[in-house]
């Protein structure tokens, strides 16, 4: 184990300028839950509790890595602080925004009436500069969830925070402590320049694409016909992110790498760690070398417990993960899924240690598989004699045959995914050969069987689509902006929608207000969550009983996809009496 | 109840388990875990690719039991050509069915509109709670955060220091636009002079660009000359973008207040050599109709010019370069040169730098 001394003589200059006072009001402040060094949630009241809870949305500061810029928090601290709820009871929400602008708050993957669901324009008008908005709802559920703003780029701006429900009766997962741990990503440019360098230029924030040089170093291995294939489609095969490490500094429990958030632990201890992406814009990989981590739950619903060594997290996605350290530190490690960056943080006995931390590792390259050309674009080509010929049959394949989807393809449509495929026992993207187990949603069995018993019966096929070139990202073919109809559901229909990915990015696509049922195999036991990443090229069904009358938000998780577009309302009605 | 059983036991196993690990080896790879029924499942490699069945078109028939038109009958108030399932004619898909042969896809259901009762009820369920004069404005705001981006560019793709036989020369060629994905406004200028000359030729475009198909805009406006000679006004038609295999081109026709005929085709390609280094081969192609002798043009093809640029991106916006350029003319335009005592083409060395913001 070699430990990071100049990282540490960095971290006690920094501490030591606290105590002198110098730059204090430039340091960061965290609620107890994220303080640099932690002991952990379980036994801590500094968190927000019982049925009255205060929240103040407002602009400050926020420090990492040396450097300040300008936030918009929850309590004056990124991530906001910790909401603590009990299932059965109720609470009051009282939101004092302080800016001026609007504001609204999302209970991500809480079950609420539609009116609490925080969506200005969709639930609600959302809450005008420096006034009080009331949200109150009954907790029906338990688990980890998160909260963030809906409202124009606040959430990329700092407004989040994570919100854990304890069950009503004993809690299943045996643990003897726990952390909450929130992913994040932050950037000192505004929000808006993110999203005009995107448009004035999609491969902006990229700075590892396939160079000559790489090429004669022999890394960049794409077999001639992908090479081909991506250059004719105008295709950037290292697009897997569209903001990346050059803009971001990737946080954990709002401390940057350098800052090294520590969750203490007592050697042989069951942890549950309770880990939330509340990036705006990224996709993190999750591990921690040396140590198996045991899945729990996702999205806060129990699953059966799987051992994994790594897991994949979309935006939005909260995975329950049970690790038992024994002496020593290790590094928690949350590599960005363009591996630009990463966020890490530190799981030790003692405040001051700090394990290895591993290297970025080599930044994947798409393959044709996601370019939604199905699984044959996994075989090796060039090496067998079908190479060549099945190198020809893509290059004659139609990229966007309109006439295999049901809407207009326009502008905003760069590609039409002719073979997509269930990827649902897929790790994600770089992740195929990582050389250890990294956790699929195949993976994923609910703990408990899906109420519902009735099959689905219709299915909605929600095709996602996007123009990389121009950065334009839509629903079936359709911008919000262009006032597409909405999906429309009946109460308490059974429902299958599959989404179909014709882009080659992964949307973690979220429906509010609902849970459903990710179909992977496991009939009657499927997953249950409220965001799930459709991988490039990929088919994903879930399915829905649409039991919450009311209007609905539904759309990708990657915040600037969805500010460009790709978003929906749903409907689910007639809003009283019971239909179906 | 079955729940809280299996929870149970897990709750008693894994503490032991941990306990176990706690002290010894817990690096090394775990055991499989008896609770754990799906240890099958944790190597990716490990997922079953099931065997494609006899029929791999099992399943694939249900969206033809649709009616061709599934809103038949249906009352939609709202922008019924909005509704992505208008004509749905899913069948072609058949071969994408990323289910075949899935057991999960055997019951797959068709895909239908919606049911009836799905119709009824408020158009904005929001309304009855907080009144339709607070969420009409909310929802309007809503559409336009989601989709409505107005951005604009400005980018200096050449400014350079021509080094050539007799007086050395300068050239620009740069463009910015504002605008939404589809329609944009779009200046664009370029020119060429020697030092202590009056400039040889200079000329700005405004024009209305519209996206046309994923990568390329049609573009529409007026071009003004200005340099030696007549001053020419001329309607500007074009199209701009990027062609497969990442190849820039801007191509247009002109028709000046005079009536001349020209057109001008240019392509440009970006090599990473590394991730700094960036070398661009560039050339261009000029046309006539006709001779226009007093702008030292002749018909058929007037001039080409070929360039290669080599640029170090300090940042991406910014980036000096180092080049050579060939340009001649052809044709009369070869032979109206040599009249005036020109070469009819010559070499440049270029230093310049491309930049936008």
């Amino acid at each position: 184990m070699t430990i990071d001394t100049r990282a540490i003589e960095r971290r006690a200059l920094l501490r030591a300028a606290a105590l002198g006072g110098a730059g204090l009001g430039l340091l960061p402040l965290f609620p107890a839950w994220a303080q640099s060094g932690t002991p952990g949630t379980v036994r801590q009241n500094e968190t927000l509790t019982g049925e009255d809870i205060r929240l103040t949305v407002n602009h400050g500061p926020f420090s990492t890595g040396g450097r300040s810029g300008h936030s918009v928090t929850v309590n004056g601290t990124i991530p906001g602080p910790l909401i603590r709820l009990r299932e059965g009871q109720n609470v009051r929400l009282h939101v004092d925004n302080r800016l001026d602008e609007d504001t609204s708050i999302h209970w991500h993957g809480l079950i609420v009436p539609f009116q609490m669901d925080g969506v200005p324009g969709v639930s609600f008008p959302g809450i005008k500069p420096r006034s009080t908005f009331t949200y109150e709802f009954p907790i029906r559920q338990s688990g980890t969830y998160w909260y963030h703003s809906h409202s124009g780029h606040q959430e990329q701006s700092g407004l989040y925070g994570p919100l854990v429900i304890d069950p009503a009766g004993a809690d299943p997962v045996a643990y003897d402590r726990e952390h909450v741990i929130v992913l994040s990503d932050w950037t000192f440019m505004h929000p808006h320049q993110l999203m005009q360098r995107l448009k004035q230029e999609a491969g902006f924030f990229n700075r590892q694409r396939t160079t000559l040089l790489r090429r004669l170093q022999g890394k960049d291995r794409m077999s001639a016909a992908d090479r081909a294939m991506f250059a004719k489609m105008r295709m950037d095969p290292t697009d897997i992110l569209d903001v990346t490490g050059a803009a971001y500094t990737y946080l954990i429990n709002g401390h940057g790498p350098d800052e090294n958030w520590t969750g203490l632990f007592k050697p042989g201890e069951r942890v549950r760690l309770r880990i939330v992406n509340a990036a705006a814009m990224t996709i993190f990989n999750v591990r921690i070398p040396g140590l198996p981590m045991e899945v729990v739950a996702s999205d806060g619903q129990h699953v059966r417990p799987v051992t994994v060594d790594e897991i994949q997290i979309g935006n939005a996605e909260t995975y329950d993960v049970i690790v038992t350290p024994g002496e020593g530190a290790y590094s928690f490690v949350a590599e960005a899924m363009d591996r630009s960056g990463m966020g890490v943080a530190t799981l030790a006995p003692r405040q001051g240690m700090r394990a290895a931390v591993p290297p970025l590792r080599e930044r994947p390259i798409l393959t044709m598989k996601d370019m939604g050309m199905g699984d044959m674009a996994g075989m090796d080509h060039g090496t067998q004699d079908g190479g060549t010929a099945m190198a020809m049959d893509h290059g004659k394949m139609d990229m966007r045959d309109e006439s295999k989807v049901p809407f207009e393809v326009g502008v905003g449509v760069d590609m039409i995914a002719p073979m997509p495929m269930d990827r649902s026992g897929d790790p994600g993207l770089g992740l195929e050969n990582a050389g250890h187990r990294v956790l699929t949603y195949r993976d994923l069995v609910s703990a408990v069987p899906n109420p519902d018993t009735r099959a689905p019966t219709r299915t909605v096929e929600v095709h996602l689509t996007g123009n990389m070139e121009r950065f334009m990202w839509s629903i079936d073919g359709k911008k919000l902006s262009e006032a597409p109809e909405p999906i429309r559901f009946e109460r308490n229909e059974r429902v299958r929608v599959t989404m179909i990915n014709h882009t080659m990015m992964t949307h973690p696509m979220h429906l509010h207000g609902h849970f459903f049922e990710v179909v992977n195999g496991h009939s009657g036991n499927h997953p249950v969550k409220h965001t799930v990443r459709v991988l490039p090229g990929a088919t994903q069904s879930f399915d829905l009983t649409a039991d919450a009358p009311g209007d609905w938000a539904f759309h990708c998780h990657l915040m600037l996809h969805m500010h460009a577009g790709m978003m929906r309302v749903v409907t689910v009605r007639p809003m009283y009496g019971d239909a179906a | 109840m079955k729940r809280l059983i299996l929870l149970l036991a897990l709750g008693v196993s894994a503490p032991a388990l941990a306990q176990h690990q706690g002290h010894g080896a817990h690096q090394s790879a775990p055991p499989a875990e008896a609770p754990d029924p799906h240890a099958g499942h944790v190597m990716p490699k490990a997922a079953p690719a099931p065997a494609p069945p006899a029929d791999p078109h099992a399943g694939h028939h249900m969206p033809e039991a649709a009616p061709a038109d599934p809103h038949a009958g249906h009352h939609m108030p709202e922008a019924p050509s909005a509704d992505p399932h208008a004509g749905h004619h899913m069948p072609e898909a058949a071969p994408a069915d990323p289910h075949a042969g899935h057991d999960m896809a055997k019951s797959a259901p068709p895909v239908a509109p919606p049911p009836a009762a799905a119709l009824s009820g408020p158009a904005h369920a929001a309304d009855a709670v907080y009144g339709a004069e607070a969420m009409a404005p909310a929802r309007a705001v809503l559409r336009e955060e989601h989709g409505r981006i107005r951005t604009g560019k400005v980018l200096i793709d050449r400014l350079e220091y021509r080094s050539r036989k007799g007086r050395d020369g300068f050239a620009w060629d740069a463009e910015g636009w504002y605008g939404g994905d589809i329609d944009k406004l779009k200046l664009k200028s370029e020119g060429e002079g020697a030092f202590g000359e009056r400039l040889e030729h200079g000329e700005a475009q405004a024009l209305w660009s519209h996206a046309i198909d994923p990568w390329f805009d049609l573009q529409l406006g007026l071009r003004q000359d200005f340099g030696q000679g007549p001053d020419r006004t001329h309607l500007a038609l074009g199209v701009q973008g990027l062609a497969p295999y990442w190849f820039e081109l801007d191509a247009a026709a002109f028709v000046s207040t005079k009536g001349d005929v020209t057109a001008r085709v240019e392509a440009e390609y970006d090599l990473r050599l590394t991730g700094k280094l960036i070398l661009q081969p560039e050339a261009e192609l000029q046309f006539s109709l006709q001779d226009v002798p007093e702008l030292r043009i002749g018909s058929g093809l007037s001039t080409a010019e070929a360039g290669l640029r080599l640029r170090y991106q300090v940042k991406p916006e910014f980036s000096p370069y180092l080049g050579v350029e060939y340009q001649r003319g052809f044709g009369d335009t070869a032979r109206l040169r040599r009249t005036a005592g020109d070469d009819a083409g010559g070499w440049s060395l270029l230093l310049g730098v491309r930049a936008w913001f």
